[in-house]
């Protein structure tokens, strides 16, 4: 018997005549990041209340680790680290204690959680604050000893919350290095919620798109991307050459339009390209004497399905609100 | 029910620094509860209630003991003179029954107004339930630890009113004094718990920690202040008083008055209270004059005592356990994020 970590089958919750989440299909493998994005209000949230045995589900079937969730909530949640969107923390104890009381809940022995509490606390470098009270927490620290708090019960499936909303860009870096490093090191199976797709992209080995509680694409990023109606590649090219004949350059390539020169850095230009052309690019620079420093596809790939499905959900929802 | 090894065995080899160990499907409330009492313990609010309740205490005690000693020529053999520490008041000082009936609601609510709701705000609850525990086991842990810390405060003040005691009169407690106080002691404690559960049930109902606080104080006001009114008017009407009553519709309104009264819990637990540490009480409801005309005045033994108060008791422990199902309930209809 083959068990995945998480599995779903026209999982659906209503409340009253809302339906939050809508026949939601989905699988998640071991070893795998599963990116669950979607705007604002879409019904992540309310999906992973439901993985975890928080919220009974209406309709549909539910399997994380082979077990219904809703039948055996403890042994799912033993084995299932959650960090929760805006984590929170009792601020009158420490971050240690915090931790080691998350520890007596998973029914650590006691010798082996101080062990592994100094290591992860290192490891999400709070070792210096790990003895004063949560409440001086800034936001990202609180978001680190989450990180934590989710891997102290050695978690076999992480399910990750909007866990880069509240820090930081470098932040952010390292949060989805670790995250990244869980799957493909530990073959821990994770699954993330998140309504800032380009940030997370990167990481996730599938994505779903998820609008108004139904899931609308799902697969990799490739895929996605190949399947919409643009094929557009955005590339940021550094050239180190006169501005003018550097902008004229990149426009006379066909199929190539300058979209955006760098405020932060003038010889930094974005274009938009009907293809990956990078190599075709460097090229024409160079054979026109530009010196080309650096070329970088950015990964927003995605802009266009952002654009059709967040932006559009999102604003329909300003629309229901101010109606 | 876990999958099984065979199936477990690929991942598992990869993720296990620590060994899992098998999930008792119980006892996720004492690992609550554990925390709520240090929690309690180590806050500022257990510090002030019980240097406040212990002061009240020792105040009280002194003057009674004053009390005592000025009767005690006439009360020598008097029956559980002991106990008198509790229950003598002085002009200016109530007894120590009556500290305890009047601050015991404090107590309860100052440890449960912000029993949930403070989980809410500080947004443990959905990390909290995260964790291998059932959810009725928050709640549960909630109240037994916050249960834990009222009956250390009360014991704290107890034995120390018995040693005050002992030392300024001399006076040492008989085997059934110590029952005596013992019986009352548990009474406290699940009268406390009442009000202690009813905060709770505001705690889950109401979102702010101030919000909650403020109804709780207001059912301890209105039951304290008005109790007596509320009873009066109700029973007029339900057992009226004419000008010219006869003597049946005079006791038909007094036993009114008297098992309405009992529905307050401040009132059932005076009653027992006295009745409990005052051997020669030997009812809490209504005695006629005729009943007592030529009755030999003597004491009761603790188990008639009991048996005089078990219903009040019986009462209590109802009140208690609808006030708490209440909140349980409440609780677990709830939804994690709100």
């Amino acid at each position: 018997m083959d068990v995945t970590a998480i599995r779903t089958t026209g999982l659906t919750k209503r409340y009253g005549d809302f339906t939050a989440v809508d026949g939601l299909d989905l699988e998640v493998g071991f070893g795998e990041v599963f990116g669950l994005l979607g705007p604002n209000g879409a019904g992540k949230t309310t999906t992973i209340l439901m993985l975890l045995g928080l919220t009974e589900r209406s309709d549909g079937e539910a399997e994380v680790l082979g077990l219904d969730p809703a039948r055996h909530p403890l042994e799912v949640k033993r084995q299932v680290g959650y960090l929760p969107d805006e984590v929170g923390f009792y601020g009158n104890l420490t971050g240690r204690q915090n931790l080691r009381f998350t520890g007596r809940l998973n029914r650590l022995e006691r010798r082996a959680a101080e062990a592994r509490i100094d290591e992860l606390l290192a490891s999400v470098g709070l070792t210096d604050a790990a003895d004063k009270t949560v409440e001086t927490y800034s936001r990202g620290m609180r978001q680190r000893l989450g990180l934590a708090d989710v891997l102290i019960k050695d978690p076999r499936i992480v399910i990750l919350d909007e866990p880069t909303a509240a820090i930081d860009p470098v932040g952010v870096l390292e949060l989805l290095a670790v995250i990244r490093g869980l799957a493909v090191d530990r073959g821990v199976a994770v699954l993330l919620s998140s309504h800032l797709l380009p940030q997370v992209e990167r990481i996730c080995d599938r994505v779903g798109i998820f609008v108004r509680g139904r899931m609308v694409e799902q697969g990799t990023v490739q895929e996605l991307a190949a399947r919409m109606p643009s094929r557009e590649v955005l590339v940021e090219v550094g050239v180190d050459g006169d501005p003018e004949m550097t902008r004229a350059a990149l426009a006379a390539i066909p199929g190539v339009a300058v979209r955006d020169q760098s405020r932060l850095d003038p010889r930094v230009w974005t274009i938009a390209a009907d293809g990956d052309r990078r190599r075709e690019l460097v090229g024409i620079l160079i054979a026109q004497g530009l010196p080309v420093f650096q070329v970088h596809r950015v990964g927003i790939e995605l802009d266009a399905l952002y654009q059709r499905y967040f932006q559009q959900a999102e604003g329909e929802a300003i629309h229901d609100a101010v109606a | 029910m876990t999958p099984s090894p065979e199936a477990t065995s690929g991942t598992g080899a990869l993720v296990g620094a620590v060994a899992l160990p098998s999930i008792p499907s119980g006892g996720g409330w004492r690992i609550i509860a554990a925390k709520e009492m240090s929690d309690h313990l180590n806050g500022v609010r257990f510090l002030l209630l019980t240097i406040g309740l212990g002061l009240a205490a020792v105040a009280s005690v002194a003057a009674a003991s004053g009390g005592i000693r000025d009767v005690a020529p006439a009360a020598s053999g008097a029956p559980a003179i002991f106990l008198k520490l509790f229950t003598i008041s002085s002009d200016n000082l109530p007894a120590l029954v009556d500290w305890i009936a009047f601050l015991g609601p404090l107590l309860g609510i100052a440890f449960g107004f912000d029993a949930v709701n403070n989980e809410r705000t500080e947004r443990t609850l959905p990390r909290l339930l995260s964790g291998p525990i059932w959810r009725d086991d928050v709640i549960n842990g909630k109240f037994a630890g916050a249960l834990a810390a009222i009956a250390l405060i009360l014991a704290v003040v107890v034995v120390v009113v018995a040693g005050v005691g002992i030392v300024q009169l001399g006076v040492v407690p008989q085997p059934e004094d110590i029952l005596r106080l013992l019986a009352w002691y548990g009474v406290a404690v699940v009268y406390i718990g009442f009000w202690l559960a009813l905060a709770t049930l505001c705690s889950v109902f109401l979102r702010r920690a101030a919000g909650s606080a403020l109804a709780a104080l207001s059912v301890w006001l209105i039951a304290a202040a008005f109790s007596s009114f509320l009873v009066g008017s109700v029973a007029d009407v339900l057992a009226p008083l004419p000008a010219d009553a006869t003597f049946e519709q005079q006791l038909a309104n007094a036993t009114m008055r008297q098992d309405l009264s009992h529905l307050f819990p401040g009132n059932i637990f005076a009653d027992s209270a006295q009745a409990i540490l005052d051997p020669s009480v030997r009812t809490t409801g209504l005695v006629i004059s005729t009943q007592v005309d030529r009755a030999v005045p003597s004491v009761l033994s603790f188990d008639q005592s009991l048996l005089v108060v078990w219903p009040q008791v019986v009462g209590l422990i109802a009140l208690t356990v609808v006030c708490f199902g209440a909140a349980y309930v409440g609780f677990m209809r709830q939804e994690v994020r709100a």
